[in-house]
């Protein structure tokens, strides 16, 4: 049994227009209104992507820059990038920055999606202080938040020297202050995101799946994690993206030595941002990219059904 | 039929909600046990707490100069907020609309330049906007179409492009979210009553996106009201913000318990705000 | 199940895993000998390009202990990353008057000068500073002054503060030049061209600084304590309230960048490399023995070579060119030295300091 197509995208002007067309009474014009609403609204996709893109155009052009500038460009050279390859501690920083993301993102995701479940399905007693509490830590100024975490893992012993562990041969550092409060943000992000998407969910197929006599587990995974993917995924997505860049939090909470790129790359305005970090962003990019032009190849002849941002 | 839902017991819910809420609780609330704490204390001088019970940092709050600021950085947030909205809706509204796997592409395309790094991003913009060496200006200076340099930086145009920028995102997810789960039956049934496009926009597929506007709506409005970075970028440093104010409490002004008690006011009414807003919009939004 | 979806599932238990063993297995460990015996890795917590990476290799192949930096953007983050109770430095490296704070909140480790031989090496006038007279608890290690930097082929050298405090409205560099972003350096210029003590707690002298700035803005074109020598080196303004350092840092981008400091006066520091109460006794030794090795006249001489900013080593400076110590942006000459003042604290002043400074962001262009 398949769920229904998602059909959002009939609702694109084109489609819309060939169904006017398909009526009785239709008439040329809304065929026109219908491809220039098209035209229109790709057209705008189009300059939204640009613009997404333009700093990120600069970034890469100024990491190609001779000079140590970032203002003025002086010509062409790849030694930033050597430098970037031969700085340890950036590429420590990097790693440290994907490895917190990563672990504070499947964290969050799974406690911030229950916890959505849970608000948007039920009414229960302490509804309304748990709603306060989930959006607490979105509403709080970073520093403070910071401070508080920093002051509480003292207080508590809990401390900030990251877990030294051998895991499969690999020797980890997890610091699990930075992790702990990234975690904490990121619930209520992904929470908002999920609840969106389960506002508008139709009750209807779980419904039928239920007098079929599946059971609530069953009725979960086969049929309401499915519909509610997209909300997941974008919830995790955004929390990987905040984890990613996040400063403040990261600063106060981490263990002498710990540094996150963000970290680093604040603790380099002082003396000048060189283009080492521009070489650095663009070789993330060019590695995120990367990974969405293999994803393409690699699901062209497969199965429809593997993890999508929709069904 | 959505009672069945409503009537199941809270015991599920909990069960749902524990680790979410025990996390919170330890990790979250606890600490911020500590900010509540601080903002009756008085200040040591150089930073920290001196454990004396004061009512002080409140009354210190009620001040024009954070009251005007305040309002600044709200009308900045709201700003912000609107444009997002205005320029996200679209994209999301674009994107959801596309095949199935070019929307997984372009959601993924549209957070990729998120993850360079932030200050380098803000630095960019710097780049473009630079009043007598930015590329914007200098473009157009040398193609004879102005005379004197745009002031595109230093000002609350910069300030507002910048936040807009790093949080559009931000506001085209949950729409998206929301936007791609409507249901086609209702699309047919409008066109079946020869309702036009625009018709089916307003009436079907507005009301129906309204809790991922809502959820973007307040997840661009509350960091751009505590936003302090990029408008000391990309603003010159030359405005101040709620966020600038209270971070320079817990740094430069060593006063932990009036930056405590600033957080806890800003807290306090944020989190009403949302409450209300939420509420309020999902309730007539939503046709259930 | 697809399998993708197992894929994740997978992956998913296995960092579940992972951190769970982690939470059985890894703790911090830390059982102290029963000699001090240094430690083997410190962390030093610095500004950023402060230190010559080379400095910490040589230093690892002569005592075997691996130094690894942390760094800070401006003294307060640190100050409060370390009062809110963060561990774990060896080495911290503040300036002045954080070193004052910081000796009034007890956060500082007395230093064991038998472990500092080198310490002879300073100049007289560093080993009597104001604020930590006999090097008890810091050694300097770099200092610098705070003036105006300029491009010196589009306009005069400036000689007085008047260029920021009194702009003319017609002249080139009007709306093209930034202050630092700091409250205790923006009062100290505009306190030192009132003729004032820029440590002063004279309400009517600092709300008379304040108007001062708030006039300023006028011509401003922003407030940076990070990009400004960019900035002018690009063109993009034509000069900066800044440090010395920095100015000379890009000289190389730009040969008409020029720095001086007025005739009213101006701001000396010292950053000084100080070891926290929080830091074991091995790491406090493996700290020592590394201050000791920046005291070496040689070491001395590659740190001020590398950062450009002017070394308080005597025997450093022997080794150091001539053109560099002749250098006037670098070592001012005794006239300039003297009417240069040192920022100190001023206790609970500095909350009224940084509540004028926001009033006068806040303020309206004039």
């Amino acid at each position: 049994m398949t769920a229904p197509q998602s059909q959002v995208r009939d609702l694109s002007p084109a489609r819309m227009g060939r169904q006017a067309r398909q009526q009785p009474g239709s008439n040329p014009w809304f065929r026109l209104r219908a491809a220039l609403g098209e035209l229109a609204l790709g057209g705008y996709g189009l300059l939204g992507y640009l613009f997404f893109y333009l700093p990120i155009l600069i970034l890469v052009f100024f990491s190609f820059n001779a000079s140590r500038s970032t203002a003025q460009w002086t010509g062409f050279s790849l030694s930033w990038y050597a430098e970037m390859a031969g700085d340890q501690q950036i590429i420590l920083a990097l790693w440290n920055s994907l490895f917190v993301a990563i672990v504070s993102t499947v964290i969050s995701t799974i406690l911030g999606t229950l916890a959505a479940m849970a608000m948007e399905r039920y009414d229960f007693v302490g509804k309304l202080g748990m709603d306060a509490v989930l959006y607490l830590p979105i509403v709080i100024p970073d520093i403070a938040m910071a401070i508080m975490l920093l002051i509480f893992f003292n207080l508590s012993g809990i401390g900030f020297e990251p877990w030294r562990l051998s895991l499969f041969g690999v020797r980890l550092a997890v610091p699990f202050s930075v992790i702990i409060g990234h975690v904490a943000f990121n619930i209520s992000f992904v929470a908002v995101v999920v609840r969106a998407r389960l506002a508008n969910m139709d009750r209807s197929l779980e419904e039928a799946a239920q007098d079929l006599y599946a059971n609530a587990w069953k009725t979960f995974r086969r049929v309401t994690l499915p519909l509610m993917m997209p909300g997941i995924l974008g919830g995790a997505l955004l929390a990987f993206t905040l984890s990613l860049d996040d400063f403040v939090i990261t600063f106060f909470t981490s263990g002498a030595g710990f540094n996150t790129l963000p970290v680093r790359v604040f603790g380099m305005i002082k003396r000048g941002v060189t283009p080492k970090i521009n070489a650095v962003s663009t070789v993330m990019l060019a590695a995120s990219l990367l990974l969405v032009v293999i994803s393409i190849v690699f699901r062209r002849g497969g199965d429809d059904s593997k993890i999508d941002f929709s069904l | 039929m959505q009672e069945r839902w409503r009537r199941s017991p809270s015991f599920r819910a909990w069960l749902l909600l524990s680790p979410a809420a025990a996390w919170l609780l330890v990790f979250f609330l606890a600490p911020l046990v500590v900010v509540l704490v601080y903002s009756f204390l008085e200040r040591g001088t150089y930073g920290g707490v001196i454990w004396n019970f004061t009512f002080g940092n409140f009354q210190r709050v009620v001040d024009s100069l954070y009251l005007n600021t305040l309002f600044r950085s709200t009308y900045i947030a709201v700003a912000t907020t609107v444009l997002s909205l205005l320029f996200g809706f679209p994209l999301a509204y674009f994107i959801a609309t596309r095949s199935r796997r070019h929307r997984n592409l372009l959601l993924l395309g549209l957070m990729i330049p998120f993850w360079t790094n932030f200050l380098i991003r803000t630095y960019a913009w710097l780049t473009i906007l630079r009043t007598n060496t930015g590329l914007v200006n200098v473009s157009l200076m040398s193609l004879g179409l102005i005379d004197e340099p745009l002031p595109l930086f230093g000002n609350d145009f910069a300030i507002i492009l910048g936040l807009v920028y790093g949080w559009m995102p931000v506001m085209v997810l949950p729409i998206y979210a929301a936007l791609e789960r409507i249901d086609r039956s209702l699309l047919e049934a409008a066109a079946d009553l020869y309702a036009s496009g625009f018709r089916v926009f307003t009436r079907v597929v507005w009301p129906l996106s309204i809790p991922g506007v809502v959820a973007g709506s307040m997840l661009v409005f509350i960091p751009a009201l505590g936003a302090f970075i990029t408008p000391a970028i990309l603003g010159g440093g030359k405005s101040l913000m709620i966020g600038n104010i209270i971070s320079n409490q817990f740094l430069a002004a060593h006063d932990w318990p009036f930056g405590s008690a600033l957080s806890t006011v800003m807290m306090v009414l944020m989190l009403l705000a949302t409450l209300i807003y939420f509420r309020t919009a999902i309730r007539t939004g939503t046709p259930r | 199940m697809s399998r993708t979806r197992t894929w994740w599932f997978a992956l998913s238990s296995l960092l579940v895993f992972g951190l769970v063993l982690a939470a059985c297995g890894g703790q911090p460990t830390e059982a102290p000998p029963a000699v001090v015996e240094p430690a083997s890795e410190i962390v030093i917590f610095n500004w950023s390009e402060y230190l010559d990476p080379e400095i910490y290799t040589m230093f690892e192949e002569e005592s075997g202990i691996t130094v690894v930096e942390d760094n800070f953007s401006s003294n307060e983050e640190m100050l409060a990353k370390l009062q809110g109770g963060a561990t774990g430095y060896a080495l911290i490296v503040p300036s002045d008057y954080t070193v004052s704070i910081m000796k009034e909140e007890g956060m500082l480790a007395a230093l064991d000068h038998d472990n500092l031989p080198n310490l002879a090496n300073l100049s007289e006038r560093f080993r009597t500073l104001p604020y930590d007279p006999g090097n008890e608890y810091c050694v300097p290690y770099q200092w610098g002054t705070t003036g105006i930097g300029y491009l010196s082929d589009q306009m005069e050298e400036p000689t007085s503060w008047a260029v920021i405090f009194e702009p003319d409205p017609a002249a080139d560099y009007f709306g093209r030049y930034t202050m630092l972003d700091d409250v205790r350096e923006s009062f100290a210029a505009a306190l030192v061209y009132l003729g004032y003590d820029i440590n002063s707690t004279d309400e009517a002298q600092l709300e008379e600084a304040k108007q001062l700035l708030i006039q300023a803005k006028a011509g401003l074109a922003g407030y940076d304590s990070d990009n400004y020598e960019d900035l002018v080196a690009a063109g993009e303004n034509l000069l900066a309230h800044g440090w010395n350092g920095d100015f000379l840092f890009v000289l190389e981008d730009n040969e008409n960048l020029a720095y001086t400091i007025p005739e009213e006066g101006g701001v000396i520091w010292v950053d000084n490399i100080c070891i926290p109460n929080t830091a074991t006794p091995e790491q406090k030794l493996a700290g020592e023995m590394f201050i000791n090795f920046l005291l070496d006249a040689e070491v001395g001489a590659m740190l001020s070579d590398w950062n450009y900013y002017a070394s308080p080593n005597a025997a450093a400076e022997e080794i150091l060119g001539e053109e560099f110590l002749s250098d006037p942006a670098v070592y001012p000459p005794p006239d300039v030295l003297a009417r240069l003042q040192y920022i100190e604290p001023v206790g609970e002043f500095e909350a009224v300091y940084q509540r004028l400074f926001d009033e006068v962001k806040s303020a309206p262009v004039p």
